[in-house]
């Protein structure tokens, strides 16, 4: 009876092994264009290396920055004896959403003493948006484009396509003028069908740092408002971009102020420095009180079948020195320490390229704002860039700023000179 | 010109009646309508202690949700995670991204306390595995997966009952969902047969979610012979084992005994999909700390299934959280650690054993209950189902301010030795 009970065993277990896997023809996916720079940069031995690739900021010697307010605040939270790890609600720490409304919308905005503002805790930007975009998949009125600019960032076409939606281009950057295609844009939404959902950068636009001016916010606004487009803000950069939290919140504002009815998504990731703790948040504004409550129940049902809530950490700190004054305070410093050194190094590339007198004009690079500039190097320059001089780069020309330091900003100039010169 | 918009606006909002435009701006008729978005019920689970917390009675109970309480109805934060914190901050980490599928020291020691370190796929490389947002989330990146990739009908098999969370998870992962038998209402056990002749009669090459132990919301687990004939049923039918493991450690004190289904499915050949949760057993909750893990064929397919789930995770999150991976990671690789989280771990198990066993003391001694109980104590893990029915659970609420879920299911860990008295009489009384 032990040897038959064998033998079954082993003919289980050769059955198994002789059916093919059930998995066998899931194709392999082409990695991540953005981490896998990062992955290549660390494997590259090179001693002059240099990571133009990732978004995240670096100090002047190249290394991760965590906010000194960050520290403080961490400390606090964990030397705290009270401190649980217990869930939060679905949409979130309550604290972090009203001081993350409060500070895209400012603190005395009508929208939200009239209590038409809601929002849900997200796992930074990427949750944000795709918390929205599933949002609208379900709720705005089905067959609706989503229009994106021309370029975005790498992940807005997946996350929106993910959900259902189709997703086409407005024109956004000039490659001509390295600035923005006013004309183009207000053109591309024009011809959108009526009631498009519009992606807008709120500041510090993802590649290209091309922001539109006030006057061109408002000519947008006024498109917008004709053809009943719905704007769908992502707002990765507040305080990043040129260092003072309102003016990166103008455009969401004014937005709010015109009467739309908007959402914006918020990443905690730059701002704060929290990159892997996920924070972010994702907030409506409504008409009505009675539709902001029905939105966030159904924010809450979406997020409860996906997540069921979100990570506590990342928002805790955000809540605890967004919510103090003195750490708030602190914060503000921190950010403009950042802000203005991408601001130097800007000034000090630009500099660099006067000086070698590198062939075409270069004050797009102190033109445009945030983390990243388009460069305007073609494709098959970045390549030469990479292997001749290891700087790594997207394709696309875009650099990270925070990559820069006083220590690389000559190599890199050195290095665009060349390839400009002897590789047009 | 400012002013008078929002003199408007506020017109609008104070007269209701006039709010059938919906536009707050009369100048201009936005046409986003948002009318037909219905007010969405409170989650079953989670409203119960947002019901819970406006009550001011002093004797009420929260046996919602499945969170372990110490016998001072607190939560409980384990000495191994507070030192593994104040390490993490002493260490001076920094905050950068973590790739796509997590943080490797973490999936690492979260494959190595599922499978076991003498797992044969575990050595030859081929789990898929990637961090995820607590159990839930490895559910939705495991049912986006198998929705995209499963070459079958896609359907899935939840035990009847299961965790309310399931069906909207799979559901909105486009499945469709099915049923098989499993718990017996009149025995308060398991329906092995019913269970049995569900596996048979499915199509072929279904998928089955099974709960690996603990079962959420019954607290009836197969005994491992049982478990013993599912797997060869299950492997007859071609079925997909997708184990659902919440409670690894926390079932019955032991983590090994714990993994015997997930790991003898393993062994007898079945490429099992898991998903896995710290939530309870390292008191992780809303750090969100889980893992999502195929087996897979060859080494090969590995790398093309680890390819795909990142393009499932990168446009709904790009990276999970670090913290709870961090902890987590340094509780498990550290052998101190490591052992005093095994002892804490069997420390919540046997108090939540001790409860169940005063409960039934008192319904069975004390109030002299008529009814049998054996359930209580003969079920596993965080939960029992008292077998109330649900106007006896309303009556529970509403007279005595105990907080249950509709279908009868407590969670233990919120009865302390100060109120099992009080539990116990109140279930008589709406019992009796």
């Amino acid at each position: 009876m032990f040897s038959k009970r064998l033998n079954q065993i082993e003919n289980h277990i050769s059955q198994m092994a002789a059916k093919p896997s059930t998995f066998q023809e899931v194709p392999r996916a082409p990695p991540d264009v953005i981490f896998n720079l990062t992955a290549t940069y660390k494997a590259d031995t090179f001693e002059k290396k240099v990571n133009l690739g990732v978004g995240a900021y670096r100090d002047d010697n190249g290394k991760p920055w965590v906010l000194p307010v960050v520290k403080k605040a961490e400390r606090e939270i964990i030397n705290d004896p009270e401190l649980d790890h217990e869930y939060l609600p679905i949409t979130g720490l309550v604290s972090f959403k009203e001081a993350s409304i409060k500070l895209i919308l400012g603190a005395d905005n009508p929208a939200i003493k009239e209590k038409r503002v809601v929002a849900a805790q997200t796992i930074s930007g990427t949750g944000a948006n795709h918390l929205g975009a599933l949002f609208l998949s379900r709720f705005y009125r089905k067959g609706s484009i989503v229009y994106v600019s021309n370029p975005t960032w790498a992940n807005h076409k997946p996350i929106f396509n993910n959900v259902g939606f189709e997703t086409r281009d407005y024109a956004y950057y000039d490659p001509k003028t390295i600035g923005l295609d006013i004309g183009g844009m207000l053109d591309s939404l024009e011809n959108a069908p009526e009631g498009s959902i519009i992606l807008l950068h709120a500041c510090a636009h993802n590649p290209t740092g091309v922001d539109p001016t006030q006057e061109q916010w408002k000519a947008i606004a006024d498109v917008m408002e004709k053809k009943n487009h719905f704007p769908f803000f992502d707002c990765a950069y507040q305080g990043f971009a040129s260092g003072d939290l309102d003016r990166d919140a103008w455009a969401v504002r004014y937005f709010v102020e015109r009467g739309f009815e908007l959402l914006v998504c918020q990443s905690y990731a730059k701002n704060f420095g929290l990159y892997g703790q996920r924070a972010g948040c994702l907030t409506f504004v409504l008409r009505d009180s009675e539709t902001a409550l029905k939105v966030d129940s159904q924010l809450a049902k979406l997020q409860r079948a996906e997540i069921s809530n979100p990570p506590a950490h990342g928002a805790r700190i955000v809540s605890l020195v967004l919510n103090d004054s003195a750490l708030f305070d602190e914060w503000v410093e921190n950010l403009k320490t950042m802000s203005f050194r991408i601001q130097e190094m800007r000034r000090r590339l630009y500099v660099n390229l006067v000086e070698l007198e590198t062939p075409g004009t270069w004050n797009h690079i102190t033109d445009q704002i945030g983390m990243f500039s388009f460069t305007g190097l073609k494709p098959h320059q970045v390549k030469v860039i990479k292997e001749k001089y290891h700087v790594y780069l997207t394709d696309n020309g875009r650099i990270s700023m925070a990559g820069l330091s006083s220590k690389n900003v000559e190599y890199f100039a050195k290095a665009v000179d060349d390839v400009v010169r002897n590789h047009p | 010109m400012l002013s008078s918009r929002f003199s408007c606006c506020a017109r609008l909002i104070r007269d209701k009646k006039n709010l059938t435009v919906f536009s707050t701006l009369p100048f201009r008729a936005f046409m986003t309508s948002w009318a037909h978005i219905p007010l969405g019920p409170p989650d079953a689970i989670l409203g119960i202690t947002d019901a819970f917390k406006k009550d001011i009675h002093p004797k009420k109970m929260n046996l919602g949700v499945g969170a372990y309480r110490d016998d001072d109805g607190k939560p409980y934060v384990l000495n191994a995670v507070r030192k593994a914190e104040q390490r993490i901050i002493q260490d001076k980490l920094d905050k950068e991204y973590l790739s796509i599928t997590g943080l490797p020291s973490f999936t690492k020691e979260a494959a190595l306390l599922a499978y076991g370190k003498d797992s044969e796929p575990l050595q030859e490389g081929l789990l898929a595995i990637t961090q995820s947002i607590s159990g839930t989330g490895a559910l939705r990146v495991g049912g986006v997966f198998l929705n995209r990739f499963y070459p079958y009908h896609k359907k899935i098999y939840f035990p009847t009952p299961t965790w309310g969370n399931h069906g909207a998870i799979f559901r909105d992962s486009g499945f469709e969902i099915a049923q098989y038998r499993y718990f017996d209402k009149s025995t308060n056990g398991l329906d092995f047969e019913g269970f049995m002749e569900d596996i048979r009669s499915a199509p072929k090459n279904s998928i089955f979610l099974l709960h690996a132990c603990a079962h959420n919301p019954t607290g009836v687990d197969p005994t491992p012979q049982q478990w013993d004939q599912i797997s060869e049923v299950i492997k007859e039918r071609g079925h997909l084992p997708f184990f659902d493991m919440a409670y690894q450690g926390f079932a019955s004190g032991d983590i090994n005994r714990d993994a015997y289904a997930v790991r003898k499915f393993v062994s007898d050949g079945h490429r099992i999909a898991l998903s896995q949760s710290f939530a309870k057993n390292m008191g992780m909750y809303g750090e969100r700390v889980g893992a999502f893990s195929l087996i897979t064929e060859s080494v090969k397919e590995k790398a093309a299934v680890d390819s795909q789930l990142k393009l499932v995770i990168r446009p709904m999150y790009s990276n999970p959280p670090m913290n709870g991976a961090r902890i987590v990671s340094y509780v498990l690789s550290d052998s101190e650690l490591h052992k005093e989280w095994l002892g804490e771990v069997k420390i919540m198990a046997d108090r939540i054993k001790l409860m169940r066993k005063k409960l039934k003391h008192h319904l069975v001694e004390d109030f002299e209950s008529k009814l049998p109980w054996n359930h209580i104590t003969d079920q596993i893990g965080m939960f029992c189902f008292t077998g109330l029915k649900p106007e006896q659970v309303e009556r529970l609420t509403h007279d005595y301010h105990v907080y249950l879920t509709k279908d009868g299911r407590i969670s233990i860990s919120g009865i302390s030795s100060k109120n099992v008295k009080y539990l116990a009489e109140a279930i008589h009384q709406v019992t009796k």
